[in-house]
């Protein structure tokens, strides 16, 4: 290596560092393999856009006609607010239901786990129909003593409407599913962090709040945004209650009534795209607050200065101490 | 109890009388007694297993007495008496009891998704309810007695092991406890973050805190401990003046496990 290493700075090359050693400028592995799978890869896509392109059957202007229809338009509204009302049920169910699972009071325990057995353990399609009928099971909702007078009374379809049960039914059944999936998140912080806030006197909840639920996020969004776009498909199944707005049901419509149902069901399949991109998008946010201090973290520049001075007590004696070494850099 | 004419002048703080600890069937301490005074150091050494980090953790309910009697500053710890009978302190009268004694992990738990700042305050405003504007000024001063006040704005993540446990002991001394436990503060470092560490603790002890240390580190024992206690089986072998109980053990035990940590 000597020979090739100049040492003295004005036979250095174009390229080469002023200071410290060569550095490797090794020719990398050459990968033929994937530049063949890449054309095999392009000329399929190729092929694909082309037939997709001139093939007369997908009717692209009927797909333009509707892409803003109302009635389409207005399936994407209900079908955001079932998504989002759904899921603001179950996440704050589900965080309900992690702590009560976590809990020394065996009662909780209990409910927590018989809620996830029950709404875990039957169809989400069977669920929706029930809602749906619950009104044929108790035509009024009445408040009153149990057992004894009651004080008013509401009917049953009045309070819950397709859209109540649609809502309900959805939550409830996604609350299960997530309650796992935050039970896993709690679960997934160390237990020091548990001991070091209970050894500072502070109470339980805060400390689940405070401390166990941020750090869990973490392990609780990736699922979480899982779910959410599942929920956006999910959706599609309140025809069961019945609850007939919904994207899925509005694109349908027009496709029996047209005679056109591959336009429509391109539609419908455009919007579902295009809300879970927005959907992974909020996610990217989401996780990235919740990994502070986690994840992405480079070592933090250091501030050069003279070591710091123990600023002791007033009544420390001031005995003179063993001088510190600069602190020191990760 | 005899006391002497020595000691009258100092306070027992923590009176810890005949305490035994089963998990199931394990028997891992076997009647402890101890007495650690007003501003005293006391330091537990003993192997692995021996109990001295399960005494520690029983002295702020990490862990639930099986038999026997904790006292801290005449708060008996954990329980209630009337009527002849031991009644369990509710979950909010621990936490309240714990408030004033802080407490040093060997694995540091400091909180990761917070800056060592944040770290400091969450207990004084949380807890004690402090303003933030009070409870960062209080936490600036403490991370520059730990030396570390330019790293106020760092996550654990970003600091050292030694830094880690300084910003630890600064998170523990916010809340102005009567009393400091350590667990082994020093096990979990390299060699050379060590002393960083030890001189923190020995300027807490000069400055006049209570501190019961559970540590490997002999030489720390011999040139801070007040007292010196060999844990070895779930009892205490032998306790007295550091110094002493180092060059002349009485136990065979004791000599035994010196020679092999010395």
């Amino acid at each position: 290596m000597s020979t090739l290493a100049p040492t003295d700075p004005a036979t250095l090359q174009p390229g080469q560092r002023r200071r410290g050693p060569e550095l490797i400028n090794a020719v990398p592995v050459r990968h033929p393999g994937r530049w063949a799978a890449g054309a095999i890869i392009l000329l399929f896509a190729a092929v694909m856009a082309q037939s997709v392109v001139t093939n007369a059957n997908f009717r692209w202007e009927t797909v333009g006609k509707y892409l803003l229809d109302v009635l389409v338009v207005q399936g994407i509204g209900w079908t955001l607010l079932l998504t989002v009302l759904s899921m603001a049920i179950a996440i704050v169910l589900a965080v309900l239901l992690a702590f009560m699972r976590q809990s020394d009071n065996p009662l909780f325990r209990g409910v927590s786990w018989a809620w996830v057995w029950f709404f875990r353990g039957t169809p989400v399609y069977t669920q929706l129909v029930f809602w749906g009928l619950i009104s044929v099971l108790y035509p009024k909702l009445a408040v009153g003593v149990p057992f004894g007078p009651e004080l008013f009374s509401l009917s049953t379809q009045d309070v819950v409407t397709a859209f109540v049960a649609a809502v309900l039914g959805l939550g409830l059944n996604e609350s299960a599913y997530l309650a796992e999936i935050f039970r896993a998140g709690l679960k997934s912080v160390d237990s020091g962090q548990m001991e070091a806030a209970e050894a500072l006197g502070m109470r339980k909840s805060k400390i689940m709040w405070r401390i166990i639920l941020p750090q869990a996020m973490r392990v609780i969004v990736p699922p979480t945004g899982n779910e959410t776009i599942g929920m956006l498909k999910t959706t599609s199944l309140v025809l069961a209650v019945p609850f007939t707005l919904d994207l899925t049901f509005a694109t349908n419509g027009i496709a029996n009534r047209s005679y056109l149902p591959i336009p429509l069901l391109i539609v419908a399949a455009i919007w579902y795209l295009v809300i879970t991109s927005i959907l992974m998008v909020g996610q990217f946010y989401i996780e990235r607050h919740f990994g502070k201090g986690v994840d992405n973290l480079v070592p933090a520049p250091v501030k050069a200065g003279p070591a710091p001075v123990n600023a002791l007590p007033a009544t420390a004696a001031q005995a003179p101490r063993t001088p510190r070494k600069e602190d020191e850099v990760l | 109890m005899i006391i002497t004419s020595d000691v009258v002048t100092k306070e027992a703080l923590v009176r810890i009388d005949g305490v035994h600890k089963y998990f199931g069937h394990h028997h891992v301490l076997r009647g402890i007694d101890m007495t650690v005074r007003q501003g005293e150091v006391a330091v537990l050494i003993g192997p692995s297993g021996s109990g001295k980090s399960t005494l520690l953790r029983c002295i702020n309910m990490l862990e639930t007495i099986s038999a026997g009697r904790i006292h801290v500053s005449d708060d008996l710890i954990g329980f209630r008496e009337s009527r002849g009978r031991l009644h369990d302190l509710t979950t909010k009268e621990i936490a309240a009891q714990r408030r004033d004694i802080g407490m040093v992990f060997q694995k540091f738990n400091l909180f990761a998704h917070r800056t060592a700042l944040q770290n400091i305050i969450e207990a004084p405003t949380q807890v004690k309810g402090q303003s933030r504007g009070k409870a960062r000024t209080r936490a600036m001063e403490l991370l520059d007695r730990v030396g570390l006040a330019n790293h106020a704005n760092h996550y654990p993540a970003q600091l050292s092991g030694g830094q880690q446990q300084r910003v630890a002991i600064a998170r523990a001394l916010a809340m102005e406890p009567e009393l400091m436990l350590f667990d082994e503060p020093t096990s979990a470092l390299d060699p050379e973050l060590v002393g960083d560490v030890l001189n923190v603790m020995k300027d807490l002890a000069k400055s006049g805190m209570t501190m019961i240390v559970v540590t490997h580190e002999i030489g720390f024992a011999r040139e801070v401990g007040d007292t010196l206690t060999f844990m070895d089986g779930g009892v205490v072998v032998e306790s007295g003046d550091p110094r002493q109980l180092i060059a002349n053990p009485q136990h065979a035990r004791t000599r035994e496990f010196l020679s092999k940590v010395l």
